[in-house]
């Protein structure tokens, strides 16, 4: 049982008491350059989901199977950034092989999130809380579907936000950044839920 | 190479942050307290130069195709370096900067710089250019982290200026951070706009 609501905080903590967008500051470029639409934005939430899930799952594996018994701990930036970007490729390889379509939907948002730094943020942070195994993939797969929340949303607002009126000098990033910053006003809502 | 243009384009008009919106993340995350920024500010400083000049200095040997993992290697060689020496001399500010130090790796600012400007230019105007773009971007910390600091804490670099019951707790929370830099880029725009209608 405890296991089971420890995966339940990480969970709710993941997508919205600590969302990897409004209150960590991680990926913050990709959910500023792609939320332009909600079609990318999905397009890219899925991705960087899918890869945040897998790259918890690998990185932890190396830790603890190569870095730890061999020693090599104050390598572990170096390898878990070599490891994120192999496994990008190799992402991006399968699935022009076996699903051209959704390769061909996800295009260039893909090799983009080797410098996502919430893949490379997930994986340190699982090895900093001591996570175990299967804790380290919910924490990577929760904290990919939270900035999937977090980039739709945006997006959603921005496409509105077009046809606003606002100061010339706050066109473009800035009036996205004080949008995003009233949104993270929103999401502090959701930090009375840390009852576990 | 002409270095005072070098100076002025990374402080003011090709600024990293307010212009080229490259390194946000750290830029909203860490500028909480003016130590913080100063750490940050000063270690990007330190890599960015440290792997332009390297990269400069390989950019012939390295082939295309595989460039950019070769930058990443670079960066994140020196990246442990760096951490591993805050760890040793300053372990109070390598603790409240925590993951954001490894994640200097994947600040765009620095494959950014070796890719659009170290990879085609000279060691010499690639180390000055990492010294002016890495000034340019702990400038910009620096000015977070006062404003931040001061109106949301009270206090500037642990100093107490303004009695405990007036600051604006709101800035030192994550949404600060998003409408600070926020409005430090509208700014920054307005200024540009301005001095292009003045010529």
């Amino acid at each position: 049982m405890d296991q089971i609501s420890k995966l339940l905080a990480i969970t709710l903590g993941a997508i919205l008491a600590n969302n990897f967008i409004f209150s960590q500051f991680l990926g913050i470029c990709p959910f500023l350059g792609v939320s332009k639409k909600v079609d990318t934005a999905v397009g890219m939430g899925i991705a960087v989901t899918f890869v945040m899930g897998l790259a918890s799952a690998i990185t932890w594996a190396v830790n603890n199977y190569i870095l730890v018994p061999l020693d090599l701990i104050y390598m572990q930036t170096v390898a878990f950034i070599l490891v994120i970007a192999s496994l990008v490729q190799f992402i991006e390889m399968f699935l022009q092989k076996s699903m051209p379509s959704l390769y061909t939907a996800l295009g260039v948002y893909l090799p983009l999130i080797t410098t996502n730094c919430a893949v490379l943020g997930v994986a340190l942070l699982n090895i900093q809380e001591g996570y175990n195994f299967i804790e380290s993939v919910v924490y990577g797969i929760t904290g990919g579907i939270g900035f999937l929340v977090a980039i739709v949303l945006f997006a959603s607002i921005r496409e509105r936000l077009v046809f606003a009126e606002y100061p010339k000098s706050f066109e473009g990033f800035p009036v996205a950044l004080v949008t995003a910053g009233l949104m993270a006003l929103a999401f502090m809502g959701f930090s009375g839920l840390k009852i576990w | 190479m002409n270095i005072g243009k070098q100076f002025k384009e990374g402080l003011l008009t090709q600024n990293p942050v307010l212009v080229q919106m490259l390194g946000l993340c750290s830029t909203m995350a860490i500028t909480t307290s003016i130590m913080n920024g100063l750490g940050m500010g000063v270690s990007v400083l330190i890599i960015l130069t440290a792997s332009n000049v390297v990269i400069s200095a390989i950019r012939k040997i390295v082939p295309d195709k595989i460039r950019i993992a070769m930058f990443i290697v670079v960066i994140a060689g020196f990246v442990t370096c760096v951490d591993l020496l805050l760890q040793a001399f300053v372990p109070a500010i390598a603790e409240s900067l925590g993951v954001f130090i490894p994640l200097i790796v994947v600040n765009c600012i620095i494959l950014g710089r070796a890719e659009a400007f170290s990879y085609k230019n000279g060691i010499g105007a690639s180390f000055f250019d990492g010294i002016f773009q890495g000034l340019g971007y702990t400038a910009v910390l620096f000015v977070m982290c006062f404003i931040r600091e001061l109106l949301g804490a009270g206090t500037l670099a642990g100093f107490r200026i303004i009695p405990e019951q007036f600051p604006i707790g709101i800035l030192t929370l994550p949404v600060g951070g998003f409408l600070v830099l926020g409005c430090l880029i509208a700014a920054m725009q307005w200024a540009l706009s301005k001095t292009k209608e003045g010529k």
